[in-house]
């Protein structure tokens, strides 16, 4: 019984960091691919949440011991609020600025 | 075999950063690569198993001194350029300076242990004294600590000292802003974010977590890494998020200059003060063994003491020269504006 919970808790796990790198992956080639700042955020801000989020919980069903589950826990509700609220002050700030959204047939250039 | 891989990557990174930050013109794109670079070096010594270190680069590096940095940037316009023109002859001097002292660095190495090398003088010297016997003589289980705050605890006091002078300098150098806290039309008006409602929750929420997470690596510094310097910075970190949401002004309300001012010098003080006072009890300067009648004992209470001692002195230093940078305004001449 015990041995089917570790590889049931190894495979789900496996299964979060897989789709976490994946969706870094895909943070990642957006922040280089896409046209205009607003839309790179975009892309940027899915890595240091579902990214990160999803990685680390992965790696909480892998902790050792209650404490560093704990540990990890804390990091995930740090960027659950750090994260999002970067990413919307960047784009405030840079609304403030007065950089405007590529909109339009710009966007298809 | 993978932390080799890793350390690889990590230094071709930390490479490509460094030539970054030598071609950008840009001083904002400037800090933020440093920012980068700390942060990378925090990887590197986590790899190499230094979380000490690795913790106080984070906090530091990447941390506190790139907000100080975009302090010092604020005070000289954000798009200010190296616009200088040098002449080819001193480029090619510089050129041939630089060159020079990297050879003699390289050469340097040569006579360096390889890296993991058990004969190097490093593993030869001290470090199998400290390993041996530092858990009967001081008893910490975090033998960074023991190292830190007993065996090289002048050390650490120079350290703290240097910290505490750079906070003089600075004041010397950007002038006496208690004086100008008192006229209040001088004073900028930094917090004025009309609706910023999301930022402001935020930071209401961060705050006391964060000082309590300061408070935590101060007192913990003892079993798990941590101590002094890092909880010093953070805990100035999350006065300055308060004071760069909201304003300056509200901050200094609650943590008055004049406090921090002393806090500076109070830190510092303690130290010094606990070496003194090994020193009336009859010992050496900084032996903590007679601070209480088991030795073991008295170099608990020393660390503990002493760390706070550098907790306090690099908290009030950090927030002072937040504070110098943020109310510093020249009265005449203003590059860039």
């Amino acid at each position: 019984m015990a041995i089917y919970l570790g590889l049931a808790l190894d495979i789900f796990s496996w299964l979060l960091l897989v789709t976490g790198g994946g969706f870094v992956l895909i943070g990642a080639i957006g922040l280089l691919r896409m046209p205009d700042f607003y839309t790179r955020l975009h892309a940027a801000s899915i890595i240091d949440t579902l990214g990160a989020w999803l990685i680390l919980l992965g790696l909480i069903l892998q902790s050792p011991n209650w404490m560093t589950a704990l540990k990890l826990i804390i990091v995930v509700a740090l960027l659950l609020f750090a994260s999002p609220t970067t990413s919307h002050v960047l784009a405030k700030a840079a609304h403030k600025a007065g950089l405007k959204p590529l909109l339009g047939k710009d966007a298809h250039d | 075999m993978t932390s080799l891989w890793l350390n690889a990557v990590l230094l071709i990174f930390l490479f490509i950063i460094s030539i970054s930050i030598l071609r950008t013109r840009k001083l904002f794109s400037a800090i933020m690569l440093t920012s980068l670079f700390s942060l990378l070096c925090a990887a590197v010594f986590v790899g190499l198993d230094a979380v000490d270190v690795a913790f106080t680069e984070a906090a530091v590096g990447a941390g506190i001194s790139t907000v100080l940095m975009l302090g010092a940037l604020a005070l000289i316009g954000s798009n200010a350029e190296d616009r200088s023109h040098t002449s080819t002859h001193r480029k090619a001097f510089a050129m041939c300076v630089s060159l020079f002292t990297g050879a003699v660095l390289l050469y340097g190495t040569i006579d360096m242990p390889r890296f993991g090398d058990h004969r190097a003088p490093a593993h030869q010297h001290v470090a199998p004294r400290y390993i041996n016997t530092s858990p009967q003589e001081i008893g910490l289980p975090n033998m960074v600590t023991s190292v830190l705050a007993s065996y090289r605890g002048y050390d650490t006091m120079g350290e703290t000292l240097v910290v505490f002078t750079a906070g003089i300098a600075v004041f010397g150098l950007l002038g006496n802003v208690l004086k100008r806290q008192r006229e209040k039309d001088v004073l900028p008006d930094v917090g004025e974010h009309d609706g910023e409602i999301v930022l402001g929750i935020f930071a209401k929420l961060m705050v006391a977590p964060i000082i309590l997470f300061a408070l935590y690596v101060q007192f913990h510094g003892d079993f798990g890494p941590g101590g002094g310097f890092q909880a010093g910075v953070i805990f100035a970190a999350a006065l300055v998020l308060y004071a760069l949401v909201f304003s300056v002004e509200s901050l200094m309300l609650a943590v008055p200059l004049r406090a921090i001012r002393i806090l500076m010098a109070a830190g510092i003080t303690l130290y010094a003060g606990t070496g003194i006072t090994t020193m009336l009890l009859g010992g050496q300067f900084l032996d903590y063994n007679l601070l209480a009648h088991n030795p073991v004992h008295g170099q608990h209470y020393g660390v503990f003491i002493v760390e706070l001692g550098v907790g306090i002195s690099v908290g009030a230093v950090m927030l002072s020269l937040f504070y110098s940078f943020m109310n510093y305004r020249p009265q005449q001449r203003r590059p860039g504006k």
